[in-house]
């Protein structure tokens, strides 16, 4: 590959990264999307400030009922951690189904939330753990919740110079099933649409149901619509086909040469009603 | 032990290849792991418009980059001749294809100007600061389209968008579809492909003004080819330019062709006085290396009530894109003659229209015009089977050319060599159990499942051939040298690249001479080193080439009988096992020392020289015709439209197998690129002639997590055409592969009236057919 002449800085601590991009550096984490970018010299960063000799940004951590995941752990640690397998194992499963193994060995958490690819499976299972991302800047941290993290299409709330430092999803208890179901896209290996689902039960009814959605639209989203539906029914059959039939509702599908929006929006739906019932099934 | 075993022949068994060491452990060396001193790289600034007057251009902010020497453009290689073309037609249109775009130019990644730099980064970047100013025509990139009236002329002095019609006809057709029971029509598509080679294109060229000497090492699989046309485009003496094909990283025909980069750099070279690389990055192989395929197909099939097909009518529209690439016009003329597949018809008519597009050129790519017209084939047949109710099986089997009918005349003007086509059908229907699976599938479709089965009977045409019948001479050559020690270099003429001749050529080699495997070294690939060669490609390598070696080895063994003469002092001798043996006295000589005899040359045989070398080339009297079976089963996710192959059976008669791990790697291999046109595969151009699926993110080739399990077998029909027995194998999977996966589909989806569906069949095209009912 031949990108555009740039600097390259490794950076020893997260404090001196920091100032790298203060003065107009880009982070560089796995490279498994920038690198691509640059390569078509789409992207033509002047400085790349390569974050992967940052020391304690790559761990999986258990506090306080929660899991904090270091930006740089790539999706292989993710999918292989005992830690996140019984702790939040959708987080696991949806690792696993990124790419190939060559891509799961470099590529990051942290640079994958960053990089807002609206195909990305990650963004499907943070939005249904509702995960928070903790950026840092030249003024502080702050914890950005997914759902507004995510503004658009490579998009992100990240202000300039902001960094992303962690990923905290939630450690659920007993009755909790979960389940990321995907659609790859040949090629590539993205997702025509994943589906990420999260679903409690509390007794007889379902009492919590989270339904992440990735490659439908602009950005991963909630599908808030299937959760209403379903929150407070047992779950039947017909009640989670017709659930999952909502979960495209008022989404704007993208089309493509790989599935225009009425396939996608169809497969939207089925995989919904899959995933849906399987982690039913886990929650048992 | 005094029991004398005949040595075993090492033909015939799976011997490993020896090409592969090297190349699982990254020491093999391909063309961008050459450096010379002193050495330029190049890079070329390529069009992103696919129709554009080039109004002005301007490289000076190149020039002044630092590291730049120099800057080439279509003004400077104005005079340097044309990119060749070896296919000649009646009436071609032949575009005159410059090195490098003059005013205009015809399709994305059209070069227009060539950077030397001190090293590829500079050179990349500072043709992005060439000043292009283009006023931006409409462009076609659809065949259909381009010949529609008022389509934008891809090249203005030929408004009609026509390169060439070409029209073949043979026995009565129109009298043959008056008398039809029955007649099937269908429009028939073989995408646009992407050959992709794992190894880009790439180019050395080293010019040494003092010796007036050229030497080219570039990633090709006819380095002799090269070699004579670069050197005809520049005006220079091939035997002052030598080409090198070094480890060559794939080609699937797409480096046949002799291209613009390759002249280009000679020419660079010889300007600058020193050498200079370029190497294609992938987006430069997917926009400007030739695609295959691009068929539009039109077909029409007459038949009895009883199966028999009486007549076939073909419309091919070839998209050709701009420019016409080596073989580009010749490819559709393969489709038309293998048309008539494994069936006896004698009716057969065929219209070819070359449609110019503002696109790549397509060219030979793994079948070369065969799978397009065996896909259109045996879809026929599948769709006269259900037009009728037979069991495609069953008219397949009615319309077969009979054993006792070879060598066979074909409408098309072949002779097939041999054959006995219904034997790997009946095979492959054991192997899947054929009946039994039609129950299975009753029963899938009463619980609402898509359970298909699809077989194709495919011929190819292989061993490209008979001098008469090619564009640039059908032989081959080989050379056996004995060295002093008796140790054996063969060089052949054949540029292999993954098919595995370096072993199966030793394999040859060691059996007639009755030395070891490892006595034997074959060298290849470069015309300094061997005689001159046509090259691998058309399925030839061993038919042809193999065929040269054994000739030479023959004459070989003359010689070395006539040193076994004269050492014996005995006309009555036996070369066999590597040991010439007097019948008389029993006394014998060995291989190594008859070697060393003739070096030292104390007694030269009467009639004989000192030194042990022959050399031959070898004219195919005709083509080889492998055949085969494939059967596919395939299972459809009605919700999703997905289709999963549950299993592939695939049984191919290439005659004689010298080495049968070969043999099933290049099946698999072939398998895996038809599987990948039928389920995955295509290059896309959108309306501006923007190629859409231009990455490898875009463009999903078969990788080994989504190939089947592949039952393979083989029955044996050894070619009289060749002492080895032997037809070519390179191709057969791709040729099989395609009709029998889109024939399975189909067939799970028979029920809802589906006849026929496009390649590729994605999810999204089946989902629609499932959720409408069906088809028409
Ligand atoms: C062949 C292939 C197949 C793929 N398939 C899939 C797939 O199926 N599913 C999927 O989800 N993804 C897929 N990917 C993308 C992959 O998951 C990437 O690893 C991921 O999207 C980006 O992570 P990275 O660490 O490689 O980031 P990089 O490429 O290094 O960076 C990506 C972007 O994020 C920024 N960035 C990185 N780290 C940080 C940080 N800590 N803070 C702020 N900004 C940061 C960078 O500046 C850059 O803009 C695929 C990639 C390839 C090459």
């Amino acid at each position: 590959m031949i990108p555009q002449e740039f600097e390259y800085s490794a950076p020893k601590s997260l404090d001196e990264a920091i100032t790298l991009l203060g003065r107009g550096a880009k982070p560089l984490a796995g490279g498994m999307s920038l690198i691509p970018m640059m390569k078509l010299r789409l992207a033509v960063p002047d400085h790349l400030a390569d974050l992967g000799r940052i020391k304690d940004l790559s761990y999986i951590r258990e506090h306080s009922g929660s899991l904090l995941i270091g930006a740089t752990t790539t999706h292989y640690a993710v999918e292989s951690s005992a830690l996140v397998r019984s702790k939040c194992p959708l987080l696991a499963e949806t690792a696993a189904n990124i790419g190939d193994v060559q891509v799961r060995n470099r590529g990051t958490i942290g640079g994958s939330v960053a990089h807002a690819d609206p195909s990305a499976d990650y963004p499907a299972a943070l939005q249904a753990l509702e995960a928070q991302i903790v950026a840092r800047g030249s003024k502080g941290e702050r914890a950005i919740p997914i759902d507004s993290f995510l503004a658009d299409t490579f998009t992100t709330a990240l202000e300039p110079g902001e960094i992303i430092r962690e990923v905290i999803v939630p450690i659920d208890g007993a009755g909790v099933g979960v389940c990321y179901q995907k659609v790859a896209q040949k090629a590539s290996g993205f997702a025509v649409v994943g589906i990420a689902v999260r679903i409690q039960r509390g007794g007889e009814k379902l009492s919590m149901v989270r339904v992440g959605v990735t490659g439908l639209s602009n950005r991963a989203y909630r599908a808030t619509h299937t959760e209403r539906a379903l929150e407070g029914r047992t779950g039947t059959p017909a009640e989670i086909e017709a659930a999952a039939n909502l979960v495209a509702q008022g989404v704007d599908a993208n089309s493509d040469i790989h599935a225009s929006a009425p396939y996608r929006t169809h497969l939207a739906k089925i995989h919904a009603a899959r995933a849906l019932a399987k982690a039913l099934a886990r929650a048992e | 032990m005094a029991t004398i075993t005949k040595p075993e022949t090492l033909l015939g068994k799976r011997i490993r290849r020896r090409e592969d060491p090297r190349l699982i452990t990254g020491t093999a060396t391909y063309v961008d792991d050459i450096k010379m001193p002193g050495m330029y790289y190049a890079a070329i600034l390529r069009s992103p418009h696919a129709a554009a007057n080039i109004r002005s251009l301007n490289v000076q902010p190149a020039l002044a980059r630092k590291g730049v020497l120099t800057v080439f453009t279509g003004k400077d290689t104005e005079h340097a001749g044309s990119v060749p073309c070896g296919a000649a037609l009646p009436g071609l249109r032949v575009p005159h294809h410059h090195l490098l775009a003059l005013d205009r130019v015809y399709f994305v990644g059209h070069p227009l100007a060539v950077v030397v730099a001190t090293d590829r980064y500079i050179a990349r970047d500072a043709a992005e600061l060439i000043e292009v100013d283009y006023d931006v025509l409409s462009a076609v990139a659809d065949p259909e389209k381009a010949l529609a009236a008022g389509a934008p002329a891809v090249h203005p002095q030929w408004p009609d968008n026509t390169a060439f019609t070409f029209h073949q006809e043979g026995g009565e057709v129109d009298k043959a579809f008056a008398e039809a029971d029955v007649i099937v029509k269908q429009r028939i598509t073989s995408q646009r492909l992407i050959p992709m080679a794992m190894e880009t294109r790439g180019v050395v060229a080293d010019w040494r003004a003092a010796e007036r000497a050229l030497t080219l090492y570039t990633s090709t699989q006819a380095p002799h080819l090269v070699r004579t046309l670069v050197a005809q485009v520049l005006g220079l003496e091939d035997n002052r330019l030598r080409v090198v094909a070094p480890e060559v990283g794939g080609g699937f025909g797409s480096k046949i062709d002799t291209y613009a980069e390759e002249i280009l750099m000679a020419f660079v070279a010889m300007k600058i006085r020193k050498p200079v690389k370029w190497i294609g990055s992938r987006r430069e192989d997917f926009l400007c290396t030739i695609h295959g395929r691009g068929h539009v197909d039109y077909y029409e099939l007459a038949a009895r009530r009883d199966g028999e097909i009486t007549a076939i009518k073909l419309k091919i529209i070839q998209d050709l894109g701009a420019f016409l690439s080596l073989l580009t016009p010749a490819i559709p003329t393969l489709s038309v003659l293998m048309m008539p597949g494994l069936y006896r018809t004698k009716n057969i008519r065929a219209d070819v229209v070359g449609a110019f597009t503002n696109c790549m050129a397509t060219d030979a790519y793994r079948g070369a015009g065969r799978p397009e017209a065996t896909h259109g084939i045996e879809r026929m047949v599948d769709i006269l089977a259900a037009e009728l109710k037979m069991d495609p099986a069953e008219v397949r089997l009615k319309n077969f050319i009979h054993n006792e009918e070879f060598p066979f005349p074909t409408a098309t003007g072949l002779v097939y060599d041999s054959g006995d086509y219904a034997a790997p059908l009946r095979k492959a229907m054991d192997m899947v159990d054929y009946g039994k699976f039609r129950q299975e599938q009753a029963r899938a479709r009463q619980e609402g499942k898509l359970l298909g089965i699809g077989m194709s009977t495919y011929g190819e045409i292989c061993a490209f051939g008979p001098s008469p019948a090619t564009p640039a001479g059908g032989w081959e050559s080989s050379q056996v040298k004995v060295e002093p020690s008796g140790k054996v270099t063969v060089a052949t003429g054949i540029s292999p690249h993954g098919q595995g001749e370096e072993t199966t050529f030793a394999q040859i080699t060691a059996d007639e001479l009755g030395i070891g495997l490892d006595d034997v070294i074959v060298v290849h690939g470069d015309t300094s080193l061997v005689p001159y060669g046509i090259g691998t490609f058309g399925s030839r390598s061993t038919a042809v080439g193999g065929t040269a070696l054994y000739f030479a080895l023959q004459e070989l063994k003359t010689k070395l009988k006539k040193w076994g003469v004269t050492l014996l002092e005995s006309e009555d001798v036996t070369l066999a096992d590597g040991r010439c043996t007097c019948n008389k006295s029993g006394k014998s000589v060995s291989f190594q020392e008859i070697a060393f005899a003739a070096y030292r040359a104390m007694k030269v045989p009467a009639g004989a020289e000192p030194g042990l070398v022959s050399t031959y080339f070898w004219e195919p009297p005709n083509f080889t015709f492998p055949f085969g079976a494939h059967i596919v089963v395939t299972e459809i996710d009605r919700d999703t439209g997905e289709v999963f192959i549950r299993r592939y059976v695939a049984i191919d008669d290439c005659g004689k197998i010298l080495n049968p791990l070969i043999v099933d790697g290049q099946v698999h291999g072939g398998v895996a690129q038809g599987i990948g046109q039928a389920l995955w595969e295509q290059a896309v151009y959108d309306d501006n002639g923007q190629l859409i699926t231009g990455e490898l993110m875009d463009y999903a080739v078969a990788k080994a997590p989504m190939m089947p399990w592949i039952e393979s077998g083989h029955t044996v029909t050894p070619s009289p055409v060749n002492p080895l027995g032997v037809k070519g194998v390179g191709e057969a999977g791709t040729i099989g592969a395609s009709p029998a996966v889109v024939n399975s589909v189909v067939d799970a989806l028979s029920h809802l009236g589906v006849r026929h569906i496009d390649m590729p069949l994605t999810p999204e095209k089946i989902w629609n057919l499932v959720s409408a009912g069906g088809g028409k």
